[in-house]
């Protein structure tokens, strides 16, 4: 029953989620008030039953009711409590439930804090955000509905896949959705003031904290994603150019790209028309995301959802929305002509650089994604149908291919532009507003410049015979960093220490957030860099009762014993570790094998520090006695995350300055005309 | 066929990534068969070099170009070899050449297509653009500001 309620729940916000597309913006583009108004409660009725619909599926998946098909796919009685709850998303169509709930919660969000805006954008904004919802929505019920029921209910379910068992995957999509969907009021803006033909300061104010938020999310999402394949996938990488991880990481590129140019919407007036692109672009990437992990299209490690049928419809959803808003954009961006003058040397022009190399950066993640995908279908016959293939008559391919593209690559294609960024990154955010002196900001990063230099080079002559990558990796990173610290340092204007102190901590928070952020960069950077370049591993047979040498420690496989978890059979290794006989700790790694889903696991265990991990994890008995062992020393490795988190922390700085939270009272003050 | 391979890489036996018994004795060319691993595909997996990978055919090949190595071919030579025999599908970094050009310059080409654009846009911008002329409402609304 509770299921069947969940289920009319989700009809129902279809229906209202109709409603909410249509009226409104008929109403907006009418000027007719009480059908502008539909909007408000439409939007929060709609979140609300969603939610219900949610709730049922939760509940069915607590009380384990196997009478529902995609619990019995994807839960287990034997599973423990926090897994069949994350179970919930943890499939195709709870994952889209998931995203269906997230976007509603986004545009109540709008409807409820929104009433700053004026009438006919606010009207637009929530008729575009409920369009969205009814093609997701739509997509659900009609190809992916989540409570389809059995005839004949099994005794019991099939597990969720043992990968995802685990808690940092738990949390790791609502984020990530949080994120994905939070750039769809982006979108919303965007169109919405294509469609208003006005786009002003108060704009780049509005859409602004919707981003921050949404590339908030996406940060932590990311990050959560990247410490999990870094602990769980057992060879200690953090990030693999996997297709699904692409599919994050681009509409993360453009949110931060969003994020700088809707600064000079709302501070110059300026850029407008990129910006509203940029919007559109960062939903359209948010939308690609999707298509890829929902699809199947692109086989990767994370791809459990394989149905064309499926990715037809996610592609129809792509076509429709963003040939609209290239539509509607090609056809008003013109009239939004920019304002503010500005000279070459500017804070502009240095934001306008930023723009240019992330969204340049982000093309490439997007053509080395669908590359080998393009290659394969476009390179497939010699003849299609009765015409020749064009792309043999263009000379591109001459037989049909299938090839690869992944790490090598875009290491090599990618970096560059994050190494650009990073070099320009402290001067451009010091460069003043309008004209600008780039001596005068060089002079004061001279002693920043200097640092990163000695410190680059020194790094060089301690680690000779090795790769440049960590000399350079730690000189960018401290550059970055210490630009940061200078940045902050300069708002400070002139005079003493302490009064210079003292306006530090009454500096506004976006000052900090920005520094924070930058600085997070800089972590990032450096610790990606030592923790590639210095990382020492140790692959060896290893009986119990012998050690081994790593980094300078050393370690003890103690003993090897099967042990029961709640849905698995592990093979646990007791394993001490001691540097110079001090004890330093016991790790236990594991081999699981989940006997539902017939699928073994490594569980590596580590040993974290603020320096260094130490990594372990155990292998296969081997013929002549002992195991296979694998030991990792990984140098900064939680400063990569710490970098990240600092990111994230410095857009809440940013997302919470006095100027999103104060203007907002005084705009309601006074009645907007409604143009 | 791809799909049933996929699945046989699963069910057999997993003996994952690099094996003690694989690794060579001399470490520099160890540390060069390492490096190649990471630029070869597992051929039946999703996404992995072989140097990560768990398939048994991923260990084929890591024996292979440890092979290779200790006859005396440079590291050019071991990945020519690998691709004759399992196709450039094995490469994981295309081959700039052909239609591959698209992939390898669709970066600088975009770099320089863009910061072009934005050059032009910016030497415009320091020129004074006439600011724009209120709206009839905000005209209404600036004077009743200046009476207040």
């Amino acid at each position: 029953m509770i299921v069947e309620l969940g289920h009319f729940a989700l009809v129902l916000a279809l229906g209202v989620a109709m409603v909410q597309a249509v009226l409104p913006l008929i109403g907006a583009w009418r000027r007719w008030n009480g059908w502008m108004a539909v909007a408000e409660p439409a939007a929060v009725v709609q979140l609300m039953l969603i939610a219900v619909a949610f709730g049922a599926l939760t509940w069915a998946f607590v009380t384990s009711d196997f009478s529902l098909r995609l619990v019995v796919m994807n839960s287990h009685t034997d599973k423990p409590m926090l897994y069949k709850i994350s179970g919930v998303w943890g499939n195709h169509e709870g994952s889209l439930l998931l995203w269906s709930l997230i976007l509603a919660l986004f545009g109540a969000c709008a409807a409820l804090f929104g009433t700053n805006l004026p009438p006919t954008l606010r009207a637009r904004v929530l008729g575009v955000q409920a369009l969205i919802g009814v093609a997701f929505l739509s997509f659900m019920l009609f190809t992916s509905n989540p409570f389809l029921r059995l005839s004949v209910p099994p005794m019991n379910g099939e597990d969720l896949n043992p990968l995802l068992q685990d808690p940092g995957l738990a949390f790791h999509p609502p984020f990530l959705y949080l994120g994905y969907v939070g750039m769809s009021m982006a979108f919303s803006f965007a169109v919405a003031a294509l469609l208003e033909g006005r786009v002003d300061a108060a704009w780049g104010r509005w859409v602004r904290p919707w981003t921050l938020a949404a590339w908030i999310f996406l940060t932590i999402g990311i990050a959560l994603g990247s410490w999990w394949a870094y602990y769980e996938l057992g060879w200690g990488g953090f990030w693999f150019w996997d297709p699904v991880e692409n599919a994050s990481f681009m509409p993360w590129l453009f949110g931060a790209a969003l994020l700088h140019s809707a600064i000079v919407v709302e501070k110059r007036e300026s850029l407008k028309a990129w910006t509203i692109l940029l919007a559109i672009l960062a939903f359209g990437f948010s939308l690609i995301g999707t298509f890829i992990v929902r699809s199947g299209v692109i086989t990767s490690v994370h791809s459990f959802a394989s149905d064309p049928e499926r990715g037809i419809f996610i592609l129809m959803i792509l076509g429709v929305f963003m040939g609209g808003a290239l539509l509607l954009f090609g056809l008003r961006a013109s009239a939004m002509e920019a304002k503010g003058v500005f000279s070459m040397v500017s804070r502009e022009s240095a934001l306008v650089t930023n723009n240019l190399l992330l969204a340049v950066s982000s093309f490439v993640v997007f053509v080395g994604t669908v590359w080998p995908l393009f290659v394969e279908i476009a390179s497939q016959d010699p003849y299609w149908g009765a015409m020749q293939n064009p792309f043999y008559a263009l000379g591109l391919f001459t037989r049909p291919q299938v090839l690869s593209v992944g790490a090598p690559f875009f290491d090599a294609a990618f970096t560059p532009f994050m190494v650009a960024l990073a070099l320009l990154l402290p001067v451009g955010a010091m460069l003043p507003w309008k004209r600008a002196q780039a001596g005068r900001v060089l002079r004061q990063l001279v002693p920043v410049a200097v640092l990163a230099f000695a410190v680059g080079a020194l790094v060089f002559a301690i680690q000779t015979g090795r790769s440049a990558l960590v000399p350079v990796g730690a000189a960018l990173g401290l550059w970055v960093l210490g630009g940061a610290f200078v940045d902050l340092w300069t708002r400070t204007g002139r005079g003493d220490l302490s009064g210079r102190f003292g306006r530090l901590t009454r500096l506004p928070r976006a000052d900090w957030g920005k520094a924070t952020a930058h600085a997070g960069l800089g972590v990032t950077i450096f610790a990606v860099a030592a923790m590639t370049g210095w990382a020492t591993e140790v692959i060896k047979v290893v009986r119990i009762g012998e050690s081994f040498d790593l980094s300078g420690y050393q370690v003890k496989l103690v003993d090897v014993h099967e042990e029961k978890g709640p849905n698995y059979i592990s093979t646990m290794a007791e394993m001490a570790v001691t540097q110079g006989g001090k004890p330093v700790s016991v790790l236990f790694p594991e081999k699981r094998v989940y006997p539902v889903q017939a699928m073994p696991t490594t569980e590596a265990a580590l040993d974290y520090g603020l320096f260094r991990d130490i990594y372990l994890v155990i292998g296969d008995p081997q013929v002549g006695g002992g195991y296979a062992v694998r030991g990792y020393w990984k140098p900064f490795a939680n400063w990569i995350w710490i970098g990240c988190g600092l990111m994230a922390l410095g857009g809440l700085l940013s997302l919470t300055d006095r100027r999103y939270r104060v203007a907002a009272g005084a705009r309601n003050a006074r009645a907007v005309p409604a143009e | 066929m791809r799909k049933l391979l996929i699945l046989l890489a699963f069910l057999a036996t997993p003996a994952f990534a690099v094996q003690p018994d694989e690794i060579l004795p001399d470490p520099a060319l160890e540390s060069r068969a390492r490096e190649i691993s990471k630029l070869l595909r597992c051929p039946v997996c999703q996404g992995e070099n072989i140097d990560d990978s768990n398939a048994v055919i991923s260990r084929d090949l890591r024996i292979l170009v440890r092979e290779r190595l200790v006859a005396g071919d440079s590291d050019d030579q071991v990945i020519d070899f690998v691709v004759d025999r399992y196709g450039e599908y094995v490469l994981f970094k295309p081959r700039a050449s052909g239609a591959n050009w698209v992939l390898w310059l669709a970066g600088p080409g975009m770099l320089v297509l863009g910061g072009g654009m934005a050059w032009i846009w910016l030497r415009g911008r320091r020129q004074a653009v006439p600011p724009e002329a209120l709206t009839p409402e905000e005209e209404a609304r600036l004077r009743e500001i200046l009476k207040e």
